[in-house]
Formats: C-alpha cells, structure tokens, sequence
C-alpha cells in the first residue's frame, strides 16, 4: 500500500509492505537514516520520533498506522549548520560518544523542552528513562539537557 | 611578512576539544556501518542453530534457493580457504562444521534481494539435528582437560603461613557488551576477483589477515575500511558476519549487506567470561599479605577467540594491586558448549578484582582493621613486585593516592525520604523508607595497558602537511571512546598547527595501529601521532630554514618564511611512523617475568540503598579516582569514566546472559538482558591522579576500562556493608539478598 507521511514538514509518501514498520520506511524507503534501530522491541528508544506530538518508538508503529501522519526526526531538528539547542548542548557536554542512542535521545529530550521548559532533574532522568546509552553512563546527557534547558 | 601574527595553539593537550564527529552525530548525519548501501546490493540473513550442542545429520538450502529472489546460500562445505577463523587461535568454523557446538552459532547464510525474503530463506533451509549432550558446566570442561590455557603462578614459599586466614568462593554470570549499533558490514565485490569490506572491528588489520586466510584471497585483493561503529567494548575484538558477506559477495558478484537484528547480535559476539574463583588469603597481624592461593575457571564457551590473553591477566592481577611475597594460582579457561567468550572491557582483570578485593574485605572483617588501612598497608607503588609475576613496577603507580583520595570524597548526606525515584524499587512503590539501608563499599582495580607478554605490539601513523594543515593518517579504530579527538589534539600540541584532520585508512594505505583495546589507544595510536608530527614539524623547519611552525606556516625570528602552501608545494612533507611501547616478556612456567608494560589503578566507593526485605537495590552514588597519567580531554575522560562505571554497575546488579541447564540463552533480548538506565545510574564524582608516565604521549596513560573493572565489587561490597550478606555471587539477584547467607 501506499503510505503518506508528513515527515519533517515535507510531504512524502512510500509504498510499503505489510511487514514494515515506521522506522523502516523512514531509514529504508525515505533514505532519512538518522533514526537509529537497535533492539526491535521499543526497549531501547534509539528510533524514537515524533509522531502527532508525541515520541514513540518508531520500531514499534506499523507503517501502515501511520499513514497520514506528521513525523519528526532527528533530521527535522536541526542541522549541522543551524542545531537545535539540544543538538549543540550534547555536543558541547560530551553527551555523544559512539552516538547511536544519540538521535533517539535527542529527540526524545527536545520534545521534553517542547512540552516541559523548566523541567527539573528528576523530570528529565523520568523522560529519558527509555533511552538506553551504553557509553556515556547518562552523566553527560543529563548535563546536556539542563544546559540545553538554560540555553532555550 | 611580520605584519602576520602568530596564534597562540587552541585546543591542544589539556582541553575538552569537542570531537569532530560530534555534529554529524546529533544531527543524524554520521555514518553507521547499517546505514551503508551500494547500487544493486544484496541482504544476508543467518540461519543459527536453536540447541547448544548437536550433529547437523541432514542439511537442505534448496526450499531456500527455490524462494524468488534468493541468490545464494553458503555453508562451511562453501568456505574457500582455511575453514576456521579466530584471533589468537584459529579453531571457530566460519559457519558451523557439522557439528553445534553453541547456542547461536552460525549454519548458513542467505543472499537474497531484500532483507526480508533473506530472514524468510534462512528459515526455510532445512536443518536436521541430532542433539548432543552439552559441556555447561566449567568444572566438568576441566575435568574433560578440555583446557585452553592453563595459566600458573608460583611465586615463593608454598609452606608459608600467616595468622589469619580467610577463605572465599566467589562466582560471576556472563556479560553482554550490548552495544547500541548491532553488527552491519557491507561488502562490495571490486570486478577483478577482490573485495572491499566495512565491517564491525576494533582492528582491521587482524580482521584483514584472517578474512584472506579464509576466503583464499591474496592480501592485495581485500582491503577492510573503517566505518561508523555503535559502540564495542570488545564484542568487536573477533570476527562475525565479515567473512560471510565478503564470500557472498564473491560468490554472487553483487555487493551484500547485513544488520544483524539484537538476538543475531547477542547470538554472534563474543561474552565476557563467566567466571568461578577459589581463594585462600593468609595476612599477619597487623594485615599484610603473607600469601594469596587462588584457583579459577573461566567459561572461554565453544571457542578459543581472545580467552588465551584474557586468562593471563585474571591471573597475573589476581591478587590485585597489593604486595605479596608467596602467591600460587592456577587460572584456566575452558571450553564449553556456551557461545564464545573474548574480549570485554577490563578483559579478564574484572573477575580477578571481584574475587580479590571481596578477599581483602573479608580478611579486614577478620583483622578488625577498617578494609581502606588493610589495602593501604599493602598498596602497590613503584619499586615493588606485582604479587604475581614478580616484575618491578617502574612506572609511577598511585595506589595508595587513589585510595586516599576517593576516601577524601564527601559521602552523600540526603535521605531517600518518600520520593519513589529515591527509593529501591522506585515508581513500583514496594518499599517504605523506613525499611531501607545504606551501604557504602570499596574497591581498587588494577589492569595492564596496552598488550602483553612480549606481543610484538606496536602501531602505525602518517602525518602529512597540507596546504592549509595537517593530516593524521591512521588505520587505528574510533569506537566511539573519543580516539578521535585525542590524536587531533596531541597532533596540534606538537606541531603548532590547529587544522588537523584525521583520515581513516583502510588496511592497503598503511599498516597496523593495533587494536582499539586494552586502554591502548591513547598511548600506542597517540604515541605514534607524536612522534610522526614531531618527525613532520623537524622536516617543515629544515626545509624552510625555520624556528617555528604554525597554520601559516614556517617562522624564523618572528618572521613568516613560507607557507604551509608553499611547503606543500616544496615537500610534500608525509612522516610516517611505526611506534612500538617498550618491550615485554612471555611467563616463563612459574608465570615469572615482565610480562606487561605498564599498569593504572582506581579506587572506587560505591553508595547502595538496599531494601533488604524484597532484595532492591538503588545505587546512590560511585566515586572514583584514577591514576591517569596526564588528563588529554577532560570532557571526554569524564565520558569514560562515567560510562564504564555504568557498565560495571549492571554486572555487578543487573546483566547477566543467562544460561539454560540445555546451555542455551534464555534472555537474548533488551527487554531480558538489562542494562542500566537513566534512572538506574548515580550521580559520579572523579578525582583524577595526574603523574605522568615516561613513554604514554605527553605522560599520558590508557584509562578507559579501570572504570569498569573495580566498580563491581564495590558496589557489592556496600551492599554487602548493608544486609550483612555474603554475597558471593555476581550480578547480586534479590534473592542473593534476601535469602543469601549471612
């Protein structure tokens, strides 16, 4: 079937089997290969997006349920030249070692500063808990996203 | 030409340089090895065996290759060249032989023309198995003397006795690394009968040797690059899916990619061993060691990898960073029917620590001295014997300064209170305040840097001058440990020049930078960056006449001379080196000698709430100090410490492979493996002991897995300083807590 999809503002459309998921749509048939897969049971929240205002784990929607819908990407956050507060705090902060659960974090700790702009520790660490890091023990993130929160 | 300027260097030693793979990274830009993909590529799939041993008696590709869109399958019978491959020793079968010999190991792989009709023909072959009784148990490998190395210390007096004596078994579960980026590799025919391979490696030289041994090729028709990894820390020490899509891609002509999806990655990469330890510790009265007796049984699972050189370190630091004038060990690794043990940060040094410093705890309850005066009396320092091998320790060693000074650190002074996040067992609400106790626990690691016992260890760099700055050519492995930024920054410091970039080379444009491993990196691959830019800032000054150097280029007397443009034009000026760190020797057959180059120590102290009635444990909060040398990037250093503390945290509470009675794993999955999260990890405090070394890049020393190594027992060790529990066993289960002996 053909799927139609808002995808960082841009409208976009891809035909996709029933077997795809979200994230194979957006990595596999749109070529936006920032969103990140590593465990395919939403344990892990590297392929987390947005999706109508809220982060899902992009493994675990069908493509087919998301036809119509608005989905943004670490893509749609900001780019090198012009980086989204978090993007250039978790660069700043050394929040970023191999990267890999990078884009999934920041985008899940954007939508935190969307929804949340004052958000204190502890509510931070409760909105990332999904998120797993294997590197970075999580100490550079959470300095990342207050100097983030302070920068906003 | 005075009227230019020289610019003081920025971002040399010394500074949190941000690592220039940092934007690309948030931005979802970088290049991961799953993200690569060539015109008209194939998906593999692997086909694993389901049982942990058996005879494979019949074996079927053809309702595989009758699917649309197949276009190949191989099996061990396809395999052109030598049919084994390994790191040390060559004895794991590039696809299972015929006979299984672990839960997960690799029977055939598909080329097809998307992933999904690959997963649905790996399925498809048909695999009849004769199931075999499986060797689970180490002590039973031992019997059977299915041995890879046996690795003894016999150091002094066997009959010597001291006044106290404490005894201990201690036992660990298996480690996953888990890294976040799963195995991917592409392989891309070259049309002339050759391949070009990126795949996941922390050496592509060693990766490169072994992929022409088995596909009989000749070393000029394989060149393995360097891609994006998600993360190592061992797992990707020996090969996986490398040599199944490079012959894929021979055999079909067409490039072949795989990602291999979480259980092909639990299934397929090496573990950190399991691990169980005897030990006899023997003091006099006022607590010095008077002998140290251990015996311990690594699980190495069904093949050799790494396990020869990992049972060498958990014995020679088996006794930790203590003196000892009388040790006797005997360490084995042994084979079993689990999936391959290797390399995993700390690399054999962990299991050594934990068994060891829950010793020192032990014999210090024994003494009545408080355990940090026990291991002060006997710390380690320059000019004495490691217990072990007896080799002298040349080297500054700030033992007894680590220990002191995460001692110095305040402990935390807060309460849980009624906060659910500030309580064992969190949001689920199970524990009142009242019933939680704190624990605070110690531990000091040791581990060895670099490689040893007399491996020809050493590691390859070009530095070039460019028009406009610098480049560091290197084949050594960026995993995400911050390499990267570390080399820009030692290349800067020695040449005077800021724009330096480096360039990954494959393994056909230079030669060897060894592993990105063993805390070497920083000191082999850095060592071998300083000498190339000291090599290439001499030739840019001799060539100009000059007294300096910078981004404009050559000075004499505060004037301009010529310009980095002009030298390019005149030189170009390329200094390569190959950097060997001073030598070391093998064991002779008492495990005497100098077997390691060098060495560094932490201490840590580990913070526990523990609700002692359900067995819930909240860390509160680890503190460490390092012997580091001299600090590079502190940014970065921070980074490691703080991420290998979070690793060491989860084995010694939460992750653990686990084991069926059939040897087959039970939990190859993220949401049964558990790794630590956010919410799990404590706040961190790090003193960093600088007293540099005399060969590490400007007195630098390898640091990134001591955070890992010594963590484990302390965290044990307060909660054990909690419950009053034995606590014998890692990772600690609640049940250990709440029915474990005292």
């Amino acid at each position: 079937m053909i799927v139609q999809l808002t995808v960082n503002g841009e409208d976009r459309h891809a035909e996709v089997a029933g077997w795809e998921s979200l994230l194979w749509v957006l990595r596999e048939d749109l070529g936006l290969t920032g969103t990140k897969g590593a465990c395919e049971q939403g344990e892990c929240g590297s392929c987390s997006v947005i999706l109508d205002g809220e982060v899902v784990c992009s493994c675990l929607v069908m493509a087919a349920d998301a036809d119509g819908a608005d989905v943004t990407t670490v893509e749609g956050l900001g780019t090198p030249e012009d980086l989204h507060p978090v993007q250039e705090a978790f660069v700043a902060e050394g929040a970023v070692q191999c990267g890999y659960c990078t884009p999934g974090l920041v985008v899940a700790a954007a939508h935190l500063l969307e929804t949340n702009r004052r958000p204190e520790p502890d509510q931070i660490r409760e909105a990332l808990s999904g998120n797993l890091c294997r590197c970075t023990g999580y100490g550079a993130v959470l300095r990342a996203i207050e100097a983030a929160r302070e920068a906003m | 030409m005075s009227v230019e300027t020289r610019r003081r260097i920025r971002g040399g030693v010394g500074e949190s340089v941000i690592r220039p793979d940092g934007v690309p990274k948030v931005c979802g830009a970088f290049q991961y090895l799953d993200d690569l993909r060539a015109e008209g590529m194939l998906w593999a799939a692997t086909r694993r065996a389901t049982v942990a041993r058996g005879r494979i008696v019949a074996l079927d590709a053809g309702p595989a290759l009758a699917m649309p869109g197949v276009r190949d399958v191989i099996t061990f019978a396809d395999v052109p060249g030598r049919p084994h491959q390994g790191q040390i020793v060559p004895d794991q079968p590039v696809l299972c032989d015929g006979e299984i010999r672990h839960w997960g190991e690799a029977i055939a792989v598909v080329a097809a023309d998307d992933p999904e009709t690959a997963r649905l023909a790996a399925e498809a072959i048909t695999v009849d198995v004769e199931e075999l009784e499986p060797v689970v148990d180490v002590e039973r490998a031992l019997e059977l003397g299915d041995v890879f190395r046996h690795f003894p210390v016999r150091r002094g007096d066997p009959d010597a006795r001291g006044d106290v004596v404490v005894e201990g078994f201690y036992e660990m579960g298996t480690q996953d690394q888990a890294p976040l980026g799963t195995e991917a590799g592409l392989a891309v025919p070259d049309g002339h009968g050759g391949v070009d391979l990126w795949g996941p490696s922390q050496w592509t030289h060693v990766d490169h040797e072994q992929l022409v041994a088995c596909l009989g090729l000749r070393p000029e028709e394989l060149r393995v690059h360097i891609s994006g990894l998600g993360g190592a820390f061992g797992a990707r020490e020996d090969l996986t899916l490398q040599t199944h899509i490079a012959l894929l891609a021979l055999r079909t002509g067409r490039p072949v990619k795989q990602h291999y999806d979480r259980a092909d990655s639990f299934a397929a990469h090496v573990k950190r061993h399991a691990a169980r330890m005897w030990y006899r510790h023997e003091a006099d009265r006022d607590g010095r060691l008077v002998k140290v007796e251990a015996r311990m049984i690594l699980d190495g699972g069904a093949y050799q990898m790494t396990s020869q050189a990992v049972i060498a370190n958990a014995a020679t630091f088996a006794v930790g960073p203590y003196r000892c004038p009388n040790t006797f060990v005997d360490a084995y690794v042994v084979r079993t029917n689990h999936p391959p043990a290797g390399a995993m940060r700390g690399f054999g040094t962990n299991q050594a620590c934990f068994a060891a410093e829950s010793q020192m705890d032990r014999l210090a309850a024994e003494l009545g001295i408080d355990p940090l005066e026990l291991r002060l009396r006997n710390a380690l320092e320059p000019g004495d014997a490691l217990a072990t091998t007896g080799q002298v320790v040349t080297e500054p060693l700030p033992t007894s300064e680590v220990i002191r000074s995460v001692a110095a650190l305040p402990l935390p002074d807060d309460e849980p209170g009624n906060d659910p996040l500030r309580l064992p067992g969190g949001t689920g609400l199970t524990t009142p305040p009242d019933r939680v106790v704190r624990g605070v626990g110690y531990a000091v690691g040791i581990k060895n840097l670099a490689f040893s016992e007399g491996f020809d260890d050493y590691a390859e760099a070009r530095v070039t001058l460019t028009a406009d700055g610098a480049e560091v050519h290197t084949a050594a492995i960026e995993v995400g440990q911050g390499m990267v930024t570390v080399l820009i920054q030692i290349a800067r410091s020695v040449l005077g020049i800021e724009n330096v970039q480096v360039v990954f080379d494959d393994t056909a444009k230079i030669g060897s930078a060894g592993s990105s491993s063993a805390s070497r990196q920083t000191q082999m691959a850095g060592g071998a960056v300083l000498r190339a830019a000291e090599a290439a800032r001499s030739a840019a000054l001799a060539l100009a006449g000059g007294d300096d150097l910078d981004d404009l280029g050559v000075w004499r007397d505060g004037e301009l001379v010529m310009t980095l443009a002009e030298l390019a034009e005149r030189g170009p000026i390329s200094e390569w080196v190959r950097f060997r760190h001073p030598d070391t020797e093998p064991p002779d057959e008492h495990g005497q000698g100098h077997l390691h180059v060098d060495f560094s120590v932490a201490a840590h102290r580990a913070v526990v709430d523990v609700d002692p009635e359900l067995g819930l444990v909240r860390v509160v909060q680890i503190d460490i100090a390092q012997d580091v040398g001299r600090v590079i990037n502190p940014v970065q250093l921070r980074g490691q410490i703080e991420g290998g503390i979070a690793q060491g945290m989860g084995w010694a509470i939460m992750e653990e492979l686990v084991f069926r009675d059939d040897g087959t794993v039970a939990n190859p999955t993220f949401t049964d493996y558990l790794l630590p999260t956010i919410l799990d990890m404590p706040p961190v405090e790090a003193v960093l002991v600088e007293q540099p070394g005399t060969w590490g890049p400007f007195g630098a020393k390898g640091m990134a897995e001591l955070p890992t190594v010594s963590v484990t027992p302390a965290v044990v060790a307060a909660i054990r300083d909690a419950t009053g529990k034995a606590l014998r066993r890692v990772p600690v289960r609640p049940e250990d807590i709440v029915f474990g002996d005292g």
